[in-house]
């Protein structure tokens, strides 16, 4: 789960990490009395799940505090990568001497977290880890001890020469591990970390993904989930539990197993034809979960046809194929469908599906063929 | 021959008695797999009934377990917060192997548990894992029995159904397996594509290896320039993830390509420039192995 950035600032200054005041506003008149406020330039900043905000105009530099407004006023509603803003940062500006980069996230080699550091900030540091891996000091946490403060030192005398601010550094490093583990974080960024003419170094970007597999014990993080930043689609399948990721095409598929929906998917391209999403229903027969996941794939007007795609090993075909003919009896579908079962008792199911009026296959290359055909009709 | 497991398997059930735990303990055991315990705190003193009459002491610690039975294998069943518990407490025990079913485990959890068994020098398989069956010796997991064949053919894969539908088909034109092992589909597992590469290359009974791999870190690469390497036998390689977009999980925590890492294109040419056959669709599995195997 992504978090925007004035959350994740949250979660940094509660580790005690500077960061310039800042707070949220969803209309321009708040972005005003924000400005008026803190007084002084702002930065306006759109805050969506995305990269490429600066680019996409979504972050502006304020002198006044009717500029914030004027600015808020552009921003608040513009659509950056499909995404609308919906809230900004507004954030006092600061004057920048020089910029760094300070990240750690989950390193699935070294199967521990790993810092990343670069005197070189406000870039994208996998740019330079291919460009200029020189530039970047790298060392991974033994989670036996964690992140020990020679560690830490040794990482912050990587951005700066000068001992003093060095030393800012070597702390706002452990701030930021504390603040990953206590988040549950899978990626935890500060780009860039700057420090200003006074001798000052301050977090003036914040960036963190939270392990989903944490939130059932951070309820405060969990609560931090933007359900306006996703298609609605994503939310309702996360509420019955299915694994869906949206796509473009015309052909639903519906799929048992991460990998089987992976190589559905490619299968659908193979033959000509582009997917309309990713979905999971997982190992059961429960007709309950059939319906979920075809509300969810004909809840997209783009959805052509609806292909399943089933391996039925512990959870015979048969009872799939029950479940898939109770399913379709309790919801409306105007799009065809085409259903594909293999594994034990296939021949049963098939009779199953094909009594109850559907084209069921046992071959995976003939059904994918089928639905892309259809989906082109 | 077979790898990780066979008859002289002694399993423990971490978790037996809960839902999943006990019905696919039932499963092993109709399989013929030597149950020879349960675990779970605090049920200690009880007694599992399996199929036919068998039945399997529970225990309340892994310890009690392993001292009592002679275990040298455990499965892990027990819900996400207790699952790097277990792994510990199991690679604590003594056992030779570990196998964790659980999904959903946190990886921070993972990263403590995974340096506790390397310690040891215990190995674990998974988590987020269908485990692993030798067909017709033994089963630990979720794998499904039916459509497994005793033969020569090692088949190792990041996926559960993927899996089963390409054994499923090797084992419809006749090509048994010798031993068939889901690694999970975690960005952070125990045994990877090398371990299982580098046991079926040292098992005389396996003559062609099937690798399934998907999006995601750079496990699949590694394990292509290692087969160049040390590999003797024919290894077949599929990758799912083609048509996945950037910066997404496809329902395993580890499937996701980060910035332009990790890619199916990167893996496929990969297996390509160090001598695996790349399977286009599932369906050409079956082919390329039978024309590896001449």
């Amino acid at each position: 789960m992504d978090i925007h950035e004035y959350q994740a600032k949250e979660r940094f200054r509660a580790a005690g990490i500077p960061v310039p005041p800042g707070e949220i506003a969803r209309t321009p008149d708040e972005a005003q009395a924000l400005a008026e406020k803190f007084g002084g330039m702002t930065v306006v900043k759109a805050q969506v799940h995305s990269g490429g905000r600066g680019k996409a105009g979504g972050v502006k530099l304020a002198k006044t505090p009717a500029d914030a407004r004027a600015y808020a006023a552009d921003i608040l509603g513009m659509e950056i990568n499909g995404l609308t803003v919906e809230k900004v940062l507004v954030t006092t500006a600061e004057d920048i001497d020089t910029e760094a980069y300070v990240g750690v996230l989950v390193d699935r080699k070294k199967q521990a977290a790993t810092f990343m550091v670069s005197p070189e900030g406000g870039i994208d540091i996998e740019e330079v880890a291919h460009s200029n891996p020189e530039a970047i000091r790298k060392l991974t946490v033994d989670p036996r001890y964690g992140l020990l403060p020679h560690q830490a030192y040794w990482l912050a005398n990587f951005l700066y020469e000068d001992p003093g601010l060095a030393k800012q550094a070597s702390k706002i490093v452990g701030q930021l591990y504390r603040a990953f583990v206590d988040s549950g974080a899978s990626m935890a960024e500060i780009n860039p970390l700057i420090t200003t003419p006074d001798g000052k170094v301050k977090a003036i970007d914040a960036k963190m993904s939270i392990d989903d597999n944490e939130l059932f014990r951070r309820p405060e993080v969990a609560e931090m989930r933007d359900s306006s930043s996703e298609p609605p689609a994503e939310t309702k399948a996360r509420e019955a539990s299915l694994s869906y990721v949206k796509l473009d095409g015309a052909v639903g598929c519906c799929v048992n197993g991460a990998g089987l929906a992976m190589a559905t998917m490619d299968l659908v391209k193979y033959y000509g034809g582009e997917p309309a999403n990713f979905l999971d229903i997982g190992g059961s027969s429960n007709p309950e979960k059939v319906v979920s996941a075809l509300e969810i794939i004909t809840s997209d007007p783009k959805v052509k046809v609806i292909l399943f795609n089933i391996f039925g090993g512990i959870t015979r075909c048969d009872d799939v194929a029950n479940g898939i003919v109770e399913a379709t009896k309790r919801i409306d579908i105007e799009v065809p469908i085409v259903i594909r079962l293999t594994g034990t008792n296939e021949e049963k199911a098939l009779e199953i599906l094909k009594d109850a009026g559907f084209s069921a296959y046992t071959s995976m290359d003939a059904v994918v063929e089928k639905a892309v055909e259809l989906a082109k009709a | 021959m077979a790898i990780f497991i066979d008859r002289d398997t002694k399993l423990v059930v971490q978790g037996i008695t809960g839902r999943d735990g006990s019905f696919h303990t039932r499963q092993m055991m109709e399989y013929g797999t030597q149950v020879v315990a349960g675990v779970t705190p605090g049920k200690g003193g009880q007694t599992f009934d399996g199929p036919d009459g068998t039945t399997a002491p529970i225990f309340n610690t892994m310890d009690q377990a392993v001292a009592e039975t002679g275990a040298n294998t455990s499965v892990i069943y027990v819900p996400p917060p207790f699952a790097a518990g277990a792994i510990m407490e199991a690679v604590d025990s003594g056992v030779d192997l570990v196998v964790c079913i659980t999904e959903g485990v946190p990886v921070l959890d993972m990263a403590r548990a995974h340096a506790f068994a390397r310690d040891h020098g215990v190995r674990v398989l998974g988590p987020n894992c269908p485990g692993l069956i030798s067909p017709g010796k033994s089963k630990v997991g979720i794998l499904p029995a039916q459509i497994v064949k005793e033969g020569p053919i090692g088949v190792v894969s990041r996926s559960g159904t993927l899996t089963y539908e390409a054994v499923f088909q090797l084992s419809n034109v006749g090509l048994g397996q010798t031993t068939c092992v889901g690694i999970g589909g975690d960005p952070l597992i125990g045994t990877n594509f090398i371990d299982c590469l580098e046991a079926f290359e040292n098992d005389p009974d396996t003559t062609a290896v099937v690798m399934i791999g998907e999006i995601g870190g750079t496990d699949e690469q590694e394990a292509a320039a290692w087969v160049k390497a040390n590999m003797s036998k024919p290894v077949v390689g599929f990758i799912a993830g083609q048509t996945a977009p950037p910066g997404r999980r496809m329902g395993h925590a580890g499937a996701i390509i980060s910035g332009s890492a990790g890619t199916a294109e990167e893996k496929m040419k990969s297996f390509e420039d160090n001598g695996i056959s790349v399977a286009e669709r599932p369906a050409d599995i079956v082919g390329l192995i039978q024309d590896a195997l001449g």
